[in-house]
């Protein structure tokens, strides 16, 4: 097996994977997506032996060029671009669940500053303004009236680029003071932790404290037709971001295509990382065998 | 896929040899490695506070890592 880790920065779950391929005497090329350079049009030439990708660059632009780069040679990438792409961007994200039955929040897309307000009139006020792309919580609003929403979009619309043109407003639902964190790899949903937090966005990278959640049947049954939803496969490596609402019961807010389990090993007490290179590696064996794996 | 720069997984340090330590661009003072760092690996300076970049490690070299850009995440 030939392995390429594509990164941005070597943080604590780079370097846990790292230490995992090492122990078992895998030896892994790293490729910085800054440092990247592709010939797109050099004919690939088959090597024979399986080629795996995993992708943990933090970017997802970035990412998602090199992935389907790679997938053009034929190199099975973890995730694949489909699944970036769907994950990546959350009015897609949205659309996909919605497409396959998933319940997530009521969500309203506009494309302009009057469409916005109708939008948030529709969905009724508090509404949280999210950038499509993005991720850690950044630039995620709770916007309790209609002075709050102008005001955002005229500095959105203003001084954020064209992709803000896009306007993403989401329902408040009116959950606990905590979220749900669920890890599927290979179509199990092999850990989730409940986040809390004083603020009232719970994501770990906001200061929300993580504790392990036992994954009951109905959690698992959700999270897999969530990953399945955006393209996810057994291939698949998703993180999957749920509430619970009151009326309507789990809704899933987020699917993350690199995800972050930093907080999660000891919470859970299942070594995330060991079972991300587990998978790995019987992905690159099925492919070995002649299985299709993406 | 030659056209990529690949880096090797282990570090191109020999732990014998090499003087695990490094120091803060941002402060100036000396940071001791537990272990080899990795190329881009990201570290805290226990003094300053600044987050910083793994640029080098044959000597270990530091910069300020860089800023989140806004498609970052996971």
């Amino acid at each position: 097996m030939r392995l390429t880790l594509l990164h941005t920065r070597i943080r604590v779950e780079e370097r846990l994977l790292l230490d995992e391929l090492e122990r078992r005497g895998i030896d892994a090329e790293l490729v910085h997506a800054d440092e990247a350079v592709i010939d797109l049009t050099q004919p690939h030439e088959p090597t024979g032996e399986p080629h795996v990708l995993l992708d943990r660059c933090l970017s997802h632009i970035k990412a998602l060029a090199i992935v389907r780069t790679y997938e053009s040679r034929e190199v099975i990438c973890m995730n694949p671009s489909g699944v970036t792409h769907a994950c990546g961007d959350k009015l897609l994200t949205t659309l996909a669940l919605t497409d396959e039955g998933v319940p997530s929040p009521r969500t309203i897309a506009a494309f302009g500053a009057d469409g916005a307000v109708e939008a948030a009139e529709q969905l009724g006020y508090p509404v949280v303004i999210k950038p499509c792309v993005g991720s850690w919580g950044r630039m995620v609003g709770r916007l309790n009236d209609r002075d709050a929403l102008e005001a955002v979009l005229e500095h959105k619309l203003t001084l954020g680029g064209p992709q803000h043109g896009v306007v993403y407003l989401q329902e408040l639902v009116r959950k606990p003071d905590r979220d749900i964190r669920a890890f599927v790899v290979g179509g199990q949903t092999i850990a989730a932790i409940m986040r809390h937090g004083d603020h009232w966005i719970t994501n770990t990278a906001r200061g929300g404290r993580a504790e392990g959640l036992p994954v009951s049947p109905a959690l698992d049954e959700l999270c897999r037709r969530a990953a399945s939803a955006v393209g996810g496969t057994d291939a698949s490596l998703l993180a999957i971001d749920l509430m619970e609402c009151p009326d309507r019961g789990l809704l899933v807010c987020e699917v993350n295509s690199t995800m972050e389990f930093r907080n999660s090993i000891e919470t859970t007490g299942v070594d995330i990382p060991a079972r991300v290179i587990d998978h790995v590696i019987q992905v690159a064996e099925a492919a070995e065998d002649g299985a299709v794996v993406i | 896929m030659s056209q990529v720069a690949p880096q090797a997984t282990s570090p191109a340090v020999d732990p014998a040899t090499e003087v695990l330590s490094a120091t803060c661009p941002e402060c100036g003072s000396t940071i001791t490695f537990a272990r080899a760092p990795r190329r881009h690996e990201l570290v805290r300076c226990p003094d300053c506070g600044a987050e910083l970049e793994v640029t080098d490690v044959s000597p270990i070299t530091l910069a300020l890592a860089p800023e989140v850009e806004e498609d970052w995440g996971e």
